[in-house]
């Protein structure tokens, strides 16, 4: 980029500024939800953040930052936070691992009680209401008894499509098999709507994993996919120890295909049945599994 | 390397999936309406068809059910690709023997995804 001679040069200027702004909404989001920015994603804030400009009739990102820093405003400190989390999902992405949570629910209802499982970063929903449709179906086929599923995200605006369940044409098509749309879904305009008994299945809320304390009551699996790839080690370390309090002893975590606890946590350990998945391990196995890993 | 037959009368459609599908790794034939697609499926059946419901001389379905009768000893998957949206065509595919069913307009995600769920991707 070539030098102007003069400070005040447009071009020296935005950029200058630009990167500001940048620094000041990578804080916030880091802030409020332990996601960070790096350097190779920084330039998708523009993309990001385009439309909440637009709806606020402000024209450059520094007119934004310019709102958000002098204004303190709660509400587009807000949407700036939801916007830049990444919801990127599908309906059964990666469709094997939804084998394996079949077989581990089988596995725990033989020996006890009503299974629950905590969905957590569910971003649209389309990863609960995949389990959803998994159990209605056992529920239907062998009148299986359906696990309680807890959906939950930091994102207002991804929980809100939660609860609705309303997907466009181009969401509804992404791992979601067309008998599987035809049996749970009705058309409503262009959009696809998930049938009440569907939605009726999961308990929806607002949980930040990187501030809120686990939730309550115990769970037997935890499902947390593309979530922690962008929180830092320490924050990841905390987090791992609250779903290792969130989840009976032997409980299981579901982690996307990329993640590992392996170097993160002592908390939990590779399944040894349920190839992928990890185990919540005992204080008396923690060092064992330390001194083996 | 598989196999999909693109089966569409409209060349931009064709041209299209073609492109998608050959960066998923697959050889491409084309037809541009149902009785070209039957007469591709006797000389030498494909993994996959992507199949169009409205076109000229055959239409969609009627190449379903003719392909259903055949003697083609190995059955393709088939997925419709059409603008039809509506439910109660996409029952009737289904029911007519359709694997899958992309609606119409559909992207690289879409395609990619809805081979997957078929076993070819
Ligand atoms: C890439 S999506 C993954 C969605 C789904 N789990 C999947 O694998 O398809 C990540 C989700 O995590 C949520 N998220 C990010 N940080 C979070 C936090 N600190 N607490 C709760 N949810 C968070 C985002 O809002 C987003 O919806």
């Amino acid at each position: 980029m070539p030098i102007r001679p003069t400070s005040t040069s447009p071009a020296a200027a935005t950029a200058t500024v630009s990167q500001r702004a940048v620094n000041a909404f990578s804080a916030l989001l880091e802030s409020r939800t332990g996601q960070q920015i790096s350097a190779y994603r920084s330039w998708r804030i523009d993309t990001a953040l385009k439309p909440l400009m637009r709806a606020r009739g402000l024209d450059t990102l520094d007119q934004l930052a310019a709102a958000l820093l002098e204004t303190g405003d709660r509400c587009l400190s807000d949407q700036i936070v939801d916007a830049l989390l990444n919801g990127e999902t599908s309906f059964f992405r990666e469709a094997p691992v939804f084998d394996l949570i079949v077989e581990a629910v089988a596995a725990l209802e033989a020996r006890q009680r009503r299974v629950r499982i905590w969905c957590a970063g569910c971003s649209t929903g389309q990863e609960p209401l995949s389990l959803a449709m998994l159990f209605a179906e056992r529920a239907e086929e062998r009148g299986a008894p359906m696990p309680d599923i807890v959906a939950t995200d930091v994102s207002e605006a991804a929980l809100a499509r939660t609860r609705a369940g309303r997907y466009t044409q181009f969401e509804i098509q992404r791992g979601l098999p067309i008998r599987r749309m035809m049996r749970w879904f009705d058309a409503v305009g262009n959009d696809w709507a998930a049938k009440h008994e569907l939605l009726r299945a999961m308990t929806v809320r607002s949980h930040n994993l990187a501030a809120d304390a686990p939730l309550p009551g115990m769970f037997d699996i935890v499902l947390c996919r593309n979530v922690l790839l962008y929180l830092d080690p320490q924050t990841k370390t905390e987090v791992f120890a609250r779903f290792a309090a969130a989840l009976r002893p032997g409980g299981l975590l579901v982690l996307g295909a990329g993640e590992t606890v392996i170097g993160q946590t002592d908390a939990f350990a590779p399944s040894r049945d349920l190839r992928g998945l990890y185990e919540r391990v005992d204080g008396a196995t923690v060092a064992a599994a330390t001194a083996a890993g | 390397m598989k196999t999909c037959l693109v089966v569409d009368d409209s060349k931009v459609i064709r041209k299209v999936a073609r492109h998608i599908l050959e960066t998923l790794d697959f050889s491409v034939t084309e037809a541009c309406d149902g009785r070209e697609a039957l007469d591709a499926c006797m000389a030498a059946a494909p993994d996959v068809i992507l199949l169009d419901w409205n076109m000229p001389v055959m239409s969609g379905m009627d190449f379903l059910r003719a392909l259903r009768d055949s003697n083609i000893p190995t059955r393709p998957k088939v997925v419709f690709c059409t603008t039809e949206n509506g439910m109660a065509y996409i029952r009737a595919a289904i029911e007519a023997g359709a694997d899958e069913y992309v609606m119409k307009p559909f992207d690289r995600d879409t395609l990619e995804s809805k081979l997957q769920i078929v076993g070819m991707a």
